[in-house]
């Protein structure tokens, strides 16, 4: 069992600061600012930290099992403690796929060895994320993994006949589907650059917003026909953003359906210039799917974040091997690094700027994303008796961030050399710290 | 790219020099007139004789050698252009240099005999490139050379056969020559 | 002159004129019996090709030769991600072999300015994806100015598969350089994305309308369309694409006789180009061939005869 810790006037969601005892893996004791005793506890300085619930990640590619060479889950688990994470949902599209509860309990249970951080696997929709059959969605929750999310992410469920029936399937136990929108016939394998003025410069193939769009509105009308639950993974443009909008308060109306969506740190700051030649030009770093979005459709997806119209963010965290990105552009592979920067990010970009406060930061990455997943230890409030997962932040460090100091295996960081406000200064798990001093416990 | 277009200009050259004049205007025309004496006496007359120039300032040399020799013999030699750039042996240490005209006259250079004309005579390497751009062109029956100073210093077995003037001179000098047609001003210092 | 020619926003105006008239000068030396010239003596050249291009190919490699390179072609297989080796392992490999220059052509645009930050060799872009192709435009430009004596203010009109092609791309901008009045023709479909944005920006025209542009035009660039487009739903059939864009018998009668036709080739006789077209007097398409012999040798020269 897990030692006493007294963690030390930490700011609870950014307000007042308060002591949290830390016994048996449950916040035991919660009090004013040095008003608990450190008998026998060993102490965490929080003094100017704030404290949020550990964070949950709706999307993360481990990479195992089949390329233990990108990521594994042990480092993926390192680097989502490092970010201030407690909690990942681990998507389907390794090798092979998690399309099986066998499958889905091997990653659960890897997790669980590695003990950093709750891996939650999620089901691919279709056997061999094929988009034509649907996987054991039934068994894969039946499992000892207790899957949840169902997903193809890194292809999307086109055929509108297979979505439904997922949709509809996945209601016997309270499942959601996960979806990637991209038309493929929009949007082909091929489709690395958002399609506008700097992918006819480039030449390179267009990834059009439409492409995302007609997907989603297409599913929440799935959605509210079946009566079900739909996820919109990462979230890129301003059209997407609209379709929510309006899908939302249909949703809401109704009462019997619903549509939730995530969005990644980096749509919510990086822009499609990035693959302009004032950047070098044709950098697989950036390369990334959804692709990169003007600045339009990222002050829109920063404001439906604020408003509530995107639930949740989530890092796609997408590590790759050096020699898949050492390609031309288009061969190259899609993904870049998220779990180390996402809270970094979210400050940056929605604190500093004041569209969220630090119990919106919370909200969309902690609480909303527990209960989009189902996961019940994960998100809960600050509270005596409440699972101790919680994340320590120094909102007044910055940090520039090295892409030979993470402690992922890959290197694929679109963030490396840029200066983002906060820290992770330590995660605790179930009340064992997992990371302290912004370093693996 | 920013290559002087000319093979003699290593730092800039100024447009007046400065330094000692060894020929003014007059001693380079009388210079001139006597090596077409020479050419004439050599050749025993302008048949067959072809003038290239080796660009820049060999160019006009070869005009002006021309024209002495149809005053004398009332026929005129044909002049053309030789570009050695490209053959060149010291174009690595420097910025690529581009190239000049090359213009062979009509009837080629086969059979003929060829009198290179340059200004300065130093080294020897921009003759012994000259003899192998010639070589491209085809094969005069004889070549020989003919230039308006020496200054000697020859790094190469290459000797003139007509020169205006023979230079003595130490290798930290320079010798410049300036021509009315491609300068402000005309004549040779040493500085 | 930068170190690798990749774009032809590497050239500034005035290299652009230095490397016309090396070749200007290069031309002449085609017509020797002797056309050899020793400049670039002891350098190697490989011309790495992820694409087949006869043309292109022969071309650089009778530049090398005839500047007295050492010209090697390797014909590459492209492998895409997680699939036998990164393009960063073939090239540096290549180039470890003791390289001054690889003339790169890939099928994937940006590939020529990727591989240039591998590798210590010039490199020499012959065409990536759907990017740039700019020996191309240079050879194209240079063609247009010996027949047209000077290109600024002239208008030229680009007619073709713009969104699919580097040729287009690299000759907007060297076209401009040049001072030349560019006006582009397509099917709407056939434009590439943003190009309303990005014609105000370059300062060149775009029309759906080739009718309305052919009669002031000083030079016509027809591009190559391929048979497959169809299937992509680009246009309807071929037989349209040759009534609406393709400059037919007809629409040479619209052009002057001194107007120049060029086309980067291979021609598709019949679709954009009418057989008289092609082979009409004031057809510059062999002009062009010979012309990119002489315009490659001047940019080797220029990127390797210099300093080490």
């Amino acid at each position: 069992m897990s030692d006493r810790i007294l963690v030390k006037g930490a700011r609870l969601l950014g307000g007042a600061a308060a002591d949290l005892l830390l016994a048996d893996g449950v916040v035991a004791e919660l009090g004013t600012s040095g008003g608990l005793s450190d008998a026998g506890a060993r102490v965490v300085d929080a003094d100017g930290l704030v404290a949020l619930p550990g964070l949950v990640d709706l999307h993360t590619h481990l990479r195992e099992p089949g390329r233990e060479d990108a990521e594994t889950i042990r480092t993926g688990s390192q680097a989502a403690a490092v970010g201030g994470f407690t909690a990942v949902l681990a998507m389907a599209n390794t090798s092979p796929v998690t399309d099986t509860a066998e499958a889905a309990e091997r990653v659960h249970d890897l997790g669980r060895a590695a003990g950093l951080v709750d891996v939650q696997p999620v089901g691919a929709v279709t056997r061999g994320l094929g988009g034509e059959e649907l996987a054991e969605l039934g068994l894969m929750h039946r499992s000892r993994a207790r899957v949840t999310v169902f997903s193809d992410d890194g292809r999307c469920v086109a055929d509108a006949r297979v979505m439904r029936r997922a949709l509809e399937y996945v209601k016997a136990f309270g499942g959601v589907v996960s979806q990637h929108a991209q038309d493929p016939s929009l949007a082909g394998p091929t489709a690395c650059c958002h399609e506008g003025e700097l992918s006819g410069r480039l030449g390179l193939p267009g990834w059009p917003g439409v492409a995302e769009e007609v997907v989603v509105a297409r599913d929440v009308m799935l959605a509210r026909h079946t009566g079900s639950r739909v996820h919109v993974a990462h979230a890129s443009t301003a059209g997407t953003v609209e379709v929510l909008r309006w899908a939302k308060a249909q949703a809401a109306r109704d009462g019997s359906w619903s549509v939730t969506a995530e969005v990644t740190p980096h749509h919510l700051l990086l822009t499609t210039d990035l693959l302009g030649s004032e950047n070098g030009g044709y950098d697989p770093t950036f390369k990334v799917n959804p692709p990169l979005r003007p600045q339009e459709d990222v002050d829109a997806v920063r404001a439906a974040l604020a408003d509530g119209t995107i639930d949740a963010v989530a890092t796609d965290h997408a590590p790759h091997a050096r020699h898949d990105k050492e390609h031309a552009f288009v061969d190259a592979a899609f993904g870049m690094l998220g779990l180390e920067t996402a809270l970094p990010v979210v400050a940056t970009v929605m604190v500093e700027s004041g569209l969220l406060d630090w119990a919106g930061v919370a909200r969309v990455m902690s609480s909303t994303p527990a209960a989009i997943a189902g996961l019940e230890g994960q998100g809960r409030p600050l509270e005596a008796g409440q699972p101790a997962n919680l994340v320590l932040v120094d909102p007044a460090a910055t940090l520039t961030v090295d892409r030979d100091r993470s402690v992922s295996l890959s290197r694929n960081n679109p963030w490396h050399g840029r200066t983002l406000g906060a820290r992770v200064h330590a995660t605790f798990l179930r009340g064992v710290p997992t990371v302290l001093d912004g370093a693996l416990a | 790219m920013s290559a002087p277009p000319t093979e003699a200009a290593e730092p800039a050259e100024p447009a007046v020099p400065e330094g000692r004049v060894v020929l003014d205007t007059g001693d380079i025309a009388r210079a001139l007139t006597r090596i077409a004496h020479e050419i004439l006496e050599r050749n025993k007359g302008a048949g067959d004789l072809v003038l290239l120039g080796i660009p820049s300032r060999g160019v006009p040399l070869a005009r002006r050698i021309a024209e002495r020799i149809q005053d004398v013999e009332g026929v005129a030699v044909p002049v053309g252009a030789l570009d050695i750039t490209m053959y060149r042996d010291d174009l690595r240490r420097h910025p690529a240099r581009s190239p000049q005209p090359t213009e062979v006259p009509p009837g080629g250079v086969d059979g003929k005999t060829v009198v290179l004309v340059d200004d300065v005579l130093y080294s020897g390497r921009t003759v012994r490139a000259a003899l192998d751009a010639m070589n491209d062109l085809g094969r005069p029956d004889v070549v020989r050379l003919a230039v308006l100073v020496d200054r000697g210093h020859r790094e190469l077995p290459i000797r003139a056969d007509h020169v205006g003037k023979n230079l003595p001179s130490a290798r930290t000098e320079r010798v410049m020559v300036r021509l009315a047609d491609t300068d402000d001003v005309e004549g040779v210092w040493i500085e | 002159m930068r170190k690798h020619l990749l774009s032809v926003d590497d050239l500034s105006t005035d290299d652009v004129a230095t490397l016309f008239a090396t070749a200007a000068e290069m031309h002449d030396v085609q017509r020797r019996q002797v056309k050899k010239l020793p400049a670039l003596r002891g350098r190697t050249i490989i011309n790495l090709f992820f694409e087949d291009s006869t043309r292109t190919r022969s071309s650089f490699e009778i530049a090398g030769k005839w500047l007295s390179a050492d010209t090697i072609n390797i014909a590459a297989k492209g492998s895409s991600a997680s699939k036998g080796e990164s393009l960063r392992d073939t090239v540096r490999t290549i180039a470890a072999m003791g390289v001054d220059a690889l003339v790169v052509r890939h099928p994937a645009s940006g590939a020529a300015l990727q591989v240039s930050q591998w590798v210590d060799a010039a490199v020499v872009n012959a065409g990536d994806g759907t990017h740039e192709h700019p020996t191309q435009a240079l050879l194209d430009a240079y063609t247009l100015q010996r027949r047209l004596g000077g290109l600024e203010g002239r208008h030229v009109v680009i007619v073709g598969d713009l969104t699919h092609s580097r040729v287009f791309r690299s000759n907007v901008k060297c076209l401009g350089k040049l001072g030349a009045e560019v006006t582009v023709v397509a099917p709407p479909t056939l434009m590439p994305s943003g190009v309303a944005a990005w014609s105000a920006d370059a300062g060149f025209a775009t029309s759906y309308d080739l009718d309305a542009v052919l009669p002031t035009a000083d030079a016509v660039m027809m591009l190559r369309v391929q048979r497959e487009r169809m299937s992509g739903a680009f246009f309807p059939s071929a037989r349209e694409y040759t009534v609406g864009y393709g400059l037919t018998r007809d629409r040479l009668g619209v052009l002057g006789p001194d107007v120049p036709i060029c086309h980067p080739g291979p021609m598709n006789r019949g679709l954009e180009i009418a057989a008289d077209a092609a082979d009409a007097a004031q057809s510059a398409v062999l002009d062009q061939v010979s012309a990119g012999v002489a315009v490659r040798m001047s940019i080797l020269y220029h990127l390797l005869a210099g300093e080490d």
